[in-house]
């Protein structure tokens, strides 16, 4: 099979474009061209190229998430942002950094630890790295080629257990500058903390999945890195006991930075693990309070235990499914996700971020893409429809006043099979105001499309 | 800031005439207004100097009603504009003579808490402490706490994407907000988001908040709240200098304390502040420091500790601490009231937004100083130290022939300073009517049209409180920068091109 001729139009707009080959399929998919632009202006005149050739385009950081979503109808170019690797500007003073997509978020992690400061975001590492990362240039098969690039967590919205307090991509970006489809680059917000001047376009783009066009840059606000973390767990009994934990730990004032839960199978105890951070004598006397809340069995560590991170972190064909919730809903939640389990003949692990209303169910890569499928559709129909009782301390509201599903099932990662036979994102709320904003951003549907919600 | 005329069209039109009926239907006889001396009790909201009497005015209910409403006027083609409890410093509620006028202060039910979740779901015409009071018995507060919350609306909040004193630790509106019901200007009731903050899709709802009521009116929110903290403590320091202050600022920020609130006033605004209220602020003060941390008991009583130790090393002379709630408030009312106070010391004042990295605070404060200085001008300053959101209060008498153009200019130049320096030109109060002709300064004309097309997908009509915003407004499906003859709306004599 001969290869593609590499477009002139291309090879003009950027210095470093080539043929694509197996390595750069996208979730199956076989690019043409696999493009490596250096800069904004780079970046700027290849989409513009890919738009007078009429190219479907793929914005490629490490590759970790490109198993995410819903494979890409069609894909001729991946833009790889590898090049466009640099820390722009970190403002110590005024715990702010400007990054460009490509950065890698331990990369990004090293340089602000040098400050004593932290971009809060732990999203779980892909375990092994895609083939594809291995060995690339700036990322090799260290941590950033199993976690990620900004770009890349921020077009997906990757969060870890630290969105308890501090949120997700979304909630700590303060600025973006994007390339449109059409080439036009476009900024918003800025570098302050403090702004509300237009629209803030980097809401958009986070979680948008390179629907929307190519993120460059962007702009993030800084904490303070604790000087202690402290992790208190405890193994529940059942599913009950581990909600009525997390639930305890998370209206308490020990200000928790995440609480997370963990179970390896069905009947397993259920793993309830709390992280307290700051000044060491504060997080010490937290921890103190906090074990004696969870009651017996608690045990206190300043390192993570085994399965911190693992609910998410799927491994590189199993299948991952984010499941998002109201937090009182966790115990049923649980049954839900094992119900639906038994009914398919899956035992997932199911784990996460249980006090921010987002676990994760993990099955391997032996699971038969139909019995996944099904999962996910009965998941679905549990999760989210409005309770008979609405948490304790209030009449149920009426359905009117309530949105019509109060939680969702999402497929992340997935292998070929599983993504064929599932419906990967289900309904989405205000899916024909989506496909408006899409419509505007990028009228030719060459981004990604096919990838996102509602059909985008 | 001139007084402006009213605007363009030249009062109510047959149009909104034919209209009223339909809309007395939908919000009962008591739901309409149409006298002209009702009418002109809502020309402005808290930005005074723009005033334009709404064509009509309408109090819906209940979400149904305002779909209801803006159904008739998008089949109409009449423009609308949402206001909560007027209370805006940009004139994102300021009517259209050729329009209506949603107020949605009747909308004020707390429909439902779930502590667990630590969710509420309000409706917009909710004060903001109305929200924390309710969710009080439960152990929770909702966050944020802009200066006006005991009037203004969380519709208000959403719109403008509030923030307050304590938005530096706690965060904005926008991250405390997961799911927004809203009236699109198509008429249509529809949910964003699902109140998890995980919702699948594009942040819908992030993209509505701060965009000032121009893509839709909002008829429900989804609320997070937080657990209240298990200490508070609230601490003034006077010092001699504005240098001083600052550089206490930098160093409690430099140590990694990051304190629930950081607010700091000058001579002038404390003055102000003491003809109002009396807040008794030490004498003496060229800068007053407000720095508040909540938290668990222990930590915030060792950052207590540190930071009376740092005030100190930069020289503060006095420092009071909050031993209750009661001497809590009285350290806040001096900071709550300035704005307002001001007006004892002053005829008439423009209020400014600007925001700068909080790096270069100080220079930025020294060249406000010069400005004041060489214009003969004077600019009382009240801030968020800790987040560089600064609030100058230009000064100046109306009646003096050219001074109110005057301030405008000092008031101009020193957003000028903010964008020079990295900054934005609103931090909290929005773009509105206010500062639209500064969006060009700060933005390309790229980034300005980009925007833009958020606003195509929602309000292709442009009738959702139209004006707003952007200086120059974009027509939806055109092609920006290629044009033969004029702009279609600068053809028909709406708008003006500079």
């Amino acid at each position: 099979m001969t290869a593609d001729p590499l477009p002139r139009a291309l090879a003009e707009a950027c210095a470093e474009v080539r043929t694509a080959g197996p390595a750069d399929a996208v979730a199956g998919v076989a690019p043409r061209f696999v493009a490596r632009p250096g800069d904004l202006a780079e970046a700027s005149r290849l989409m513009t190229a890919a738009a007078s050739l009429g190219l479907t385009v793929v914005p490629r950081g490490a590759g970790t998430k490109l198993a995410w979503g819903d494979r890409p109808e069609s894909c001729d170019l991946v833009i790889d942002t590898g090049r466009m690797n640099r820390v722009l500007e970190h403002a110590a003073g005024d715990l702010v950094v400007r990054v460009q997509a490509g950065l890698g978020l331990h990369r990004l992690a090293a340089v602000l630890a040098e400050a004593g400061q932290r971009l809060a975001l732990d999203p779980a590492p892909l375990d092994p790295a895609p083939v594809a990362a291995a060995g690339r240039e700036g990322l090799g098969d260290g941590p950033d080629a199993r976690a990620g690039t900004i770009g890349g967590i921020l077009a997906t919205g990757a969060a870890g257990p630290l969105r308890l307090r501090y949120g997700t991509p979304r909630d700590l970006a303060i600025g973006i500058t994007v390339v449109r489809a059409d080439g036009t680059v476009a900024v918003s917000g800025g570098k302050v903390v403090k702004n509300v001047a237009g629209y803030d376009l980097g809401k958009l783009f986070a979680g948008s999945y390179g629907t929307l066009g190519l993120i460059a840059e962007a702009v993030f606000r800084l904490h303070p890195l604790p000087a202690a973390a402290s992790f208190v767990t405890v193994d529940a009994a059942d599913t009950d006991a581990a909600h009525a934990a997390i639930t305890a730990a998370a209206g308490s004032p020990l200000a928790p930075s995440a609480a997370e839960i963990h179970r390896p199978a069905r009947g397993a105890p259920v793993s309830v693990g709390i992280l307290l951070e700051g000044d060491p004598d504060g997080v010490a006397a937290r921890s103190a309070r906090m074990a004696e809340l969870l009651g017996a069995g608690c045990a206190v560590a300043t390192d993570p235990p085994g399965w911190w991170e693992r609910g998410a972190a799927a491994a590189a064909d199993g299948t991952v499914v984010r499941i998002a919730f109201w937090a009182a809903d966790l115990a049923n939640v649980v049954r839900a996700v094992d119900a639906a389990a038994a009914a398919a003949g899956l035992d997932p692990v199911i784990g996460g971020s249980a006090a921010a209303g987002v676990i994760y169910a993990a099955a391997g890569e032996s699971a038969a893409p139909a019995a996944v499928a099904r999962f996910v559709l009965d998941l679905r129909t549990a999760v989210g429809a409005n309770p008979s009782a609405f948490a304790d301390g209030s009449p149920p509201p009426s359905a009117a006043d309530l949105p019509p599903s109060r939680g969702s099932v999402v497929v992340l990662h997935a292998p070929a099979g599983v993504r064929a036979a599932a419906d990967v994102w289900g309904p989405v709320p205000a899916a024909g105001l989506m496909r408006a904003i899409k419509d505007q951003f990028d009228p030719e549907h060459r981004m990604a499309p096919g990838r996102f919600a509602g059909g985008i | 800031m001139t007084a402006q005329a009213t605007r363009a069209a030249s009062g109510p039109s047959r149009a909104l005439g034919a209209l009223t009926p339909r809309m007395t239907q939908i919000c009962g006889a008591d739901g309409v207004l149409t006298d002209p001396a009702e009418l002109a009790t809502y020309e402005c909201d808290g930005l005074t100097a723009h005033r334009c009497s709404p064509g009509l005015v309408v109090l819906p209910t209940t979400a149904e009603q305002v779909a209801a409403v803006v159904t008739a006027c998008a089949q109409a083609k009449i423009p609308f504009v949402a206001r909560g409890s007027g209370t805006g410093l940009s004139g994102g509620a300021l009517p259209r003579a050729d329009g209506v006028l949603i107020v949605t202060s009747r909308m004020r039910r707390v429909i439902a808490i779930d502590r667990q979740s630590r969710r509420a779901i309000v409706e917009p015409g909710v004060t903001n402490l109305a929200v924390s009071k309710a969710a009080e018995p439960f152990g929770l507060f909702y966050a944020p706490d802009p200066s006006s919350q005991v009037v203004c609306s969380v519709g208000g909040n959403v719109a403008e994407n509030s923030g307050g004193a304590h938005c530096l630790k706690h965060g904005f509106t926008v991250h405390h907000v997961t799911g927004l019901q809203v009236v699109t200007p198509d008429g249509q009731l529809t949910w964003l988001g699902d109140g998890t903050g995980a919702a699948p899709g594009y942040d819908l709802v992030g993209a509505f908040i701060g965009s000032e009521g121009t893509l839709g009116v909002v008829t429900k929110i989804i609320v997070k709240l937080t657990t209240i903290p298990e200490a508070v403590t609230t601490l003034l320091a006077a010092f001699r200098t504005m240098g001083a202050g600052g550089a206490a600022v930098s160093a409690i920020i430099g140590s990694g304390i990051l304190p629930g609130a950081i607010e700091m006033m000058d001579a002038l605004a404390i003055e102000a502040a003491e003809a109002a209220v009396a807040c008794r602020y030490p004498a003496g003060a060229g800068a007053v420091l407000i720095v508040e941390l909540d938290g668990p008991a222990t930590d915030v009583a060792r950052e207590t500790a540190a930071v009376r130790a740092i005030c100190e090393r930069e020289g503060a002379y006095e420092i009071r601490a909050a031993h209750d709630a009661a001497e809590r408030t009285a350290i806040w009312t001096g900071r709550k009231s300035a704005f307002a106070a001001v007006g004892r010391i002053s005829p008439a004042y423009i209020v400014q937004d600007g925001v700068v990295p909080r790096t270069a605070l100080s220079e930025v404060l020294d060249k406000i100083a010069e400005l004041s200085a060489a214009s003969g001008i004077r600019v009382a300053n009240v801030f968020h130290a800790g987040d560089g959101n600064l609030h100058p209060l230009v000064l100046f008498d109306d009646a003096r022939p050219g001074a109110a153009a005057a301030a405008e200019e000092v008031s101009g130049a020193i957003l000028d300073l903010c964008i020079s320096h990295g900054g934005s030109i609103t931090g909290e109060h929005g773009v509105g009517v206010d500062k639209s002709k500064y969006m060009p300064k700060m933005f390309g004309a790229d980034d300005l049209d980009t925007m833009q097309l958020v606003r195509c997908a929602f309000d292709p009509a442009g009738l959702c409180n139209p004006g707003k915003i952007f200086p120059a407004p974009r027509l939806c499906g055109e092609v920006p920068g290629v044009r033969r003859e004029p702009h279609p709306l600068v053809a028909s004599g709406q708008i003006e091109q500079f």
